[in-house]
């Protein structure tokens, strides 16, 4: 009698795995086909974020990025510009040969080949599969060198104590950190912060999305105009690139 | 056999008590200045987002820079078999140990996160120089301390030449790495060189035998003992070949700056517009580090002192250089844009300045402080003071 019960037993929980799998396998495929990634699956390589800049659309003076970008990361406003992190700044530029004047917006290029991963003695600088750039606040001694290697000053030293944070986005006194793309709404698949707010305030200067994808707005804009790496001679193979520079 | 009658170092209770107190008072001072600096954070220093290593790391790696190139005395004696520095290799290793100890408690305590030292020790990314630097400095803690024990335990005096030989080979690969932290910053104009670990190689010679003959003179002097003339001269006419190696190099490094045209900003900054750093440079590092200190131990008639007044020089000169490379280097715009004028809220394309706060120093003499008061511990329970063989000296004249 119970023999028979365990075989039926056996043969309930097989049918019930066996229905679970039909249930959840559409489910699998659509994880892979939508950029998005659910918490539990590992960033892939498949992905590489980047973003497009284009300098003849941003506007001098302008500073809808940086106000987005403090707010989300709870940067809060710069008061004292020699110590205050700055994730994201404006550049203002003039050509000496030419005395042309551009304007752009400047932060972690998020490079391929990144110096300040290189030089990081514990290893909490570090570049995720699909391309970001971060920094482990667990591991990082604030030792600065990395401050020291970052071809683009995009990394900033937290001086002072910190209050009010962003659960999303940790940060404390004496660590190094930088633009981290708004990976906390990359993952739930939304874009960085700066990005929502240059298309809000209508000058749409800011491109993000999937550069490895062929059908990506991105991906079809660098394949059509002639984009640039900042200091493309360190050939550190850059996520952001800029238009019209 | 004149080396077995040995040398005694004199008692002086009182005055042993007083560069005790008068070294853990500069060590009071920089433990207040860690405290205030990790309480408060780096927004109470000079140092900010543009100039991120500060006058702690001028310090830091002044000291360990110069612990390296002390060991030299030893290995001139135990690899190179020259018996008057093999009398001076004990002292050698021990300032060596101490400095290291003194430079590394300096950076450690400059970190943003002091409290994760132990993070340092037990994640290593290998491609960082920085991480090979940790190891290094670890083994070298490890090699001299294991050279000291063959030197000055007889039963193991068999092996000093072979762990002699190791300490020289570690010091020049550590020495070398220390520069290389430098020479692997690409992306700034003052950096990205080959040439810097070599240089700081030969400036770790000169800075090791000038804190070499200052604590070496010291030491004769409280005891009421000269140092032989022969040895001083031979010493002396030492430490001339580092420092003119050191200018040597010096002039190398820049002139091969200036053929590059990307460079030429850099150095015209560095050598002519600089301000500070150009006086750092000129007047520090080559007229008090370099020319300075052979004129004193050229001119006829070289002494006691006045080889000590050189070498104080030359250590005021290391630490010029060190402020040049390290601040200067800092300060000088980093060309993000070639060909455009730049300007934002972030410093972008202006020099920066660096004013640096008491407690930036405090730190940075703590370090000198620690290493002083280990020196003067160790000196005092175990026989370091040089055992000159006068007989042999005699007979190789």
């Amino acid at each position: 009698m119970s023999e028979r019960n365990d075989d039926r037993r056996k043969f309930l929980a097989a049918a019930a795995a066996g229905a679970g799998f039909v249930a959840i396998a559409p489910g699998i495929r659509l994880v892979e086909i939508a950029a998005a990634k659910p918490d539990s699956e590992p960033v892939t390589a498949k992905v590489r974020w980047g973003m497009l800049i284009d300098t003849t659309r941003c506007q001098s003076g302008c500073t809808e990025c940086i106000s987005a970008c403090n707010k989300e990361n709870h940067l809060g406003e710069t008061t004292r510009p020699r110590t205050d992190a700055q994730w994201i700044r404006k550049i203002d530029l003039k050509e000496l040969k030419t005395g042309r004047v551009l304007s752009l917006p400047m932060m972690c290029q998020h490079c391929a080949n990144p110096p300040c991963v290189d030089v990081c003695p514990t290893g909490a600088s570090f570049k995720r599969a699909d391309g970001i750039v971060l920094v482990d606040r667990h591991i990082c001694i604030g030792c600065r060198y990395c401050m020291m290697a970052c071809p683009y000053k995009a990394r900033s030293f937290v001086h002072e104590p910190h209050t009010d944070q962003n659960p999303e986005v940790p940060r404390g006194q004496g660590c190094v950190e930088g633009c981290t793309l708004c990976v906390h709404r990359v993952d739930r698949g939304g874009t960085p912060a700066c990005v929502e707010a240059c298309a809000a305030a209508g000058h749409n200067a800011m491109l993000f999305g999937d550069l490895n994808d062929p059908e990506s707005a991105i991906a079809k804009r660098v394949r059509e105009v002639k984009t640039t790496q900042v200091r493309a001679d360190l050939k550190l193979d850059l996520g952001v690139r800029y238009e019209g520079i | 056999m004149a080396s077995a009658s040995y040398v005694e170092t004199q008692s002086r209770p009182a005055a042993f008590w007083g560069l005790l107190a008068a070294g853990g008072l500069f060590m009071l001072a920089a433990f207040a200045a860690f405290l205030h600096f990790e309480h408060s954070g780096h927004a109470v220093t000079g140092m900010d987002n543009q100039i991120v290593w500060g006058i702690p790391h001028v310090f830091a790696v002044f000291l360990i820079v110069a612990a390296s190139g002390v060991l030299n005395v030893a290995s001139i004696g135990s690899v190179f078999g020259k018996p008057i520095y093999k009398a001076r290799a004990p002292l050698s290793g021990l300032l060596a140990l101490a400095m290291m100890a003194g430079g590394l408690a300096v950076l450690a305590a400059d970190l943003g996160r002091p409290d994760r030292l132990i993070v340092a020790m037990t994640h290593f990314n290998f491609k960082s120089i920085f991480a090979l630097n940790m190891m290094f400095y670890s083994g070298f803690f490890a090699i001299v301390a294991a050279y000291l024990v063959t030197m000055m335990d007889r039963s193991l005096n068999g092996y000093s030449k072979i762990v002699g030989f190791l300490a020289f080979f570690w010091r020049l690969a550590l020495t070398t790495a220390t520069g290389s932290i430098f020479g692997f910053l690409i992306a700034r104009t003052a950096y990205g060189s080959a040439l810097m670990a070599p240089m700081f190689i030969i400036y770790s010679f000169a800075y090791g035998l000038a804190a070499f003959l200052i604590v070496q003179g010291s030491m004769y002097a409280w005891n009421g003992l000269t140092l032989d003339a022969r040895i001083l001269a031979r010493m002396k006419n030492l430490l001339a070949v580092f420092v003119g190696a050191a200018l040597y190099f010096t002039a190398v490094m820049h002139l091969t700056s200036l053929y590059f045209a990307k460079q030429t900003d850099y150095e015209r900054f560095l050598l002519l517009d600089g301000g500070t750093y150009t006086a750092a440079f000129w007047l520090g590092q080559v007229v008090v580090g370099g020319i300075l200190p052979l004129a004193l131990i050229f001119a006829p008639g070289a002494t006691q002192t006045r080889v000590i007044a050189a070498s104080v020089l030359v250590v005021l000169g290391g630490l010029a250089q060190m402020f040049v490379t390290i601040v200067g280097g800092q300060a000088f715009p980093l060309e993000i844009f070639p060909g455009y004028a730049v300007s934002s809220t972030f410093q972008d394309g202006i020099v920066n300045s660096y004013s640096p706060v008491l407690g930036e120093f405090a730190l940075g003499f703590g370090g000198i402080a620690l290493a002083f008061l280990i020196t003067v511990v160790a000196v005092r329970v175990l026989r370091f003071l040089p055992q000159d063989d006068f007989a042999a000296l005699k007979a190789e004249d």
